[in-house]
């Protein structure tokens, strides 16, 4: 029964390490002002390009750190894209994750000559998190996690750049007549997003050895579920992250026999619709009482 | 109208701009981007066939276009049509498959579009109580609906689909929209069908609605100005209800396309995303009823280009050309519109000055 518990532990974290990266750089994004819902694209393109980069590095390492800049990449244009030239962010957000889909599955069969998944990338898959509970526990990029979610915490909260983010995503004109140059520190925010979700993506493809098209699978939907669950905090994103993840794993532990798959599926964005909808406090009204940011969305 | 020619100019170098980049993609893979162009034409508009199948992927666009176009004009971002279309689509199926035999087609259409409209209002009502009532973003809401509304057809779908598919029992065939070929024979075996002329009379009488209606005044008017609207005495949570709950109507109509139109039943992963083309298709067909046509019209050839020059080329560099498409168009609508259009009314996911009062 402990071994039971021990692997359910084990699957829980490592579902959990992609959400809670992705939801820490929407945090991030958000908190800032600018509304992030691409996501699921960067985890995507943040896969795509480990895979590519430890095929062409040999070296998995360099491979997720080339996963995480390609996010960063993409998070970068979509900062051009709505910051200087002002473009709806919304709609900006859903072109980028098309965009994204669309450019990997094309280079995929450019560079691999396959509409669904690349070879298995020997050097990637070898720094999965695989074997008992500790060695997931320990894995780099999990423990990384961990930090991460406790430094964007520090870093909003006690930082004077964490001031400037929150000032520039609550008013953006009194931060700058402070002498904050708020297009500066959104870019700097959206482009940390990029690449935290990259790196999400780099872990996914190391956990799965290969790419897969579309592996995302809603991935970074359920970040942004969580990070709204989580009301725009980044240690209460993670926990959500943490909750999502642990139902999924028992539903794989039980092979449905718990919960009907489809049902676990539902279940984060259900449960985010209830938080929107007001029971148990509200995700909506002023920033204080857990709303989103005031500036959130508005273009400078 | 200089403002409106800066626009048109700007969407026009917007598409030019797409264009081009797509053609450096096609040319870093080795390949001659005129001649994957060239490709695409001539599956498309060079024979009737093509036309024909463009009209019909255009059908769908133009639900869905609608859609999200006339809750923008309300102020509203309706994200939620991919989730509206496919539980309109679902009901229209589950409708058509439950009438009797022996019941007429002028019956039994409107029942199945009545489904259909049913199907999709429920689905955008949600998410206009929300936003009226508790104040939550319509942008969040109608993602996760798309979601919930995705997990649940995997639950119901395993109920209800015939066995060994993921598609529901057939239609009665008196519920079945003729296919346009029936009528202009060049057509022949392009899908395109009666949802075509239904769409288009939708997208008028919407347009229509919207202008000279008292209702269609308040929507625009709280799209405008929601705390000038709320001022004298337009109800502006009401509006939000109402605007999302036609808009959800809107796309679910759009599932007759498919359902009645094409194949006859409704399946699992129909829509190809066409909720989400919808937003692009509203994004670029501006604020006129044609513009939003030409949209449609345009996103259809590519989905049916992307068909046509896949020997070539992997069809994925179409998608690929279509979201740039979008991002450079939404860059492009903000010419000569600076200050106020509803779209930046409704990125603003503060619901402290709108809905929630």
């Amino acid at each position: 029964v402990s071994l039971l518990i021990l692997g359910f532990i084990a699957a829980m974290v490592r579902i959990t390490v992609p959400y809670a990266l992705a939801a820490l750089g929407g945090t991030i994004s958000e908190r800032a002002g600018v509304v992030q819902l691409c996501l699921e694209g960067l985890i995507l393109t943040g896969a795509f390009a480990a895979v590519v980069g430890a095929d062409v590095t040999h070296s998995g390492a360099l491979g997720i750190a080339i996963g995480a800049l390609a996010g960063a990449l993409l998070a970068l244009a979509y900062a051009i894209v709505v910051l200087v030239w002002s473009a709806d962010q919304i709609v900006a957000g859903v072109a980028i994750n098309l965009f994204a889909d669309g450019l990997t599955r094309y280079l995929l069969k450019i560079r691999y000559d396959s509409a669904s998944n690349s070879p298995r990338i020997d050097a990637l898959a070898r720094l999965g998190s695989h074997g008992d509970l500790a060695a997931v526990l320990l894995h780099p990029l999990v423990l990384g996690t961990l930090g991460a979610a406790l430094a964007v915490s520090l870093l909003l909260r006690q930082t004077a750049f964490g001031l400037r983010v929150r000032a520039v995503g609550e008013h953006p004109e009194a931060a700058q007549t402070v002498g904050i140059d708020p297009r500066r520190v959104r870019f700097f925010a959206v482009t940390l997003a990029g690449l935290l979700a990259g790196t999400g993506g780099a872990y996914l493809a190391a956990e799965q050895g290969q790419f897969v098209a579309a592996m995302s699978a809603g991935r970074g939907y359920i970040a942004l579920a969580a990070m709204i669950f989580g009301r725009w905090r980044p240690l209460a994103a993670l926990l959500a992250c943490v909750l999502f993840g642990a139902t999924e794993a028992l539903e794989l532990r039980l092979q449905g026999g718990l919960l009907p798959g489809w049902l676990v599926q539902m279940l984060p964005y259900a449960l985010t619709l209830l938080v929107l909808s007001g029971i148990g406090g509200r995700g909506t009204g002023a920033r204080a009482s857990g709303g989103p940011p005031a500036a959130l969305g508005k273009a400078l | 109208l200089s403002a409106r020619l800066q626009r048109v100019l700007a969407t026009a170098i917007a598409l030019l701009a797409a264009l081009l980049l797509t053609s450096v993609l096609i040319r870093l893979s080795g390949r001659d981007p005129a001649h994957i162009y060239a490709l695409l034409l001539r599956g498309t508009w060079a024979n009737p066939y093509g036309v024909g199948q463009v009209l019909f992927k255009a059908t769908p666009l133009l639900f869905t276009g609608l859609s999200v176009w006339l809750a923008l004009r309300a102020g509203l971002f309706n994200v939620g049509a991919e989730g509206q279309i496919t539980v309109g689509a679902f009901a229209c199926a589950m409708c058509a498959a439950a009438l009797p035999r022996w019941l007429p087609g002028p019956i039994a259409v409107p029942l199945c579009l009545l489904a259909a409209l049913a199907g999709g209002a429920i689905v955008g009502a949600v998410p206009g109580w929300l936003k009226a009532r508790r104040g939550a973003h319509e942008v969040i809401t109608t993602i996760m609906i798309n979601f919930v509304v995705r997990a649940a057809m995997v639950g119901i779908g395993a109920l209800v689909f015939e066995r060994e598919s993921v598609h529901t029992r057939a239609i009665a065939p008196a519920a079945a929209l003729a296919r346009l070929s029936r009528f202009l024979p060049a057509l022949r075996g392009s899908a395109v069908n009666l949802a075509l002329p239904l769409a288009l009379a939708v997208v008028g009488a919407t347009a229509w609605a919207l202008r000279r209606t008292r209702l269609g005044f308040h929507l625009r008017a709280v799209g405008a100005q929601p705390r000038v609207a709320a001022a004298v005495g337009v109800d502006v949570g009401r509006m939000a209800l109402v605007a999302m709950t036609v808009s959800g109507a809107l796309a679910g109509l759009g599932g007759a396309n498919f359902v009645l139109g094409y194949k006859g039943y409704y399946e699992d992963g129909f829509s190809g995303g066409v909720g989400f083309v919808g937003i692009a298709v509203a994004v670029l067909g501006g604020t006129g009823p044609l513009t939003l046509v030409g949209a449609a019209l345009l996103f259809g050839t590519l989905a049916q280009g992307a068909l046509a020059v896949n020997a070539a080329c992997p069809k994925e560099i179409i998608d690929v050309l279509q979201a740039v498409i979008i991002i450079a168009a939404a860059a492009a609508s903000r010419v000569g519109a600076r200050a106020s259009t509803p779209a930046s009314a409704a990125a603003a996911p503060t619901s402290n000055d709108r809905g929630a009062t």
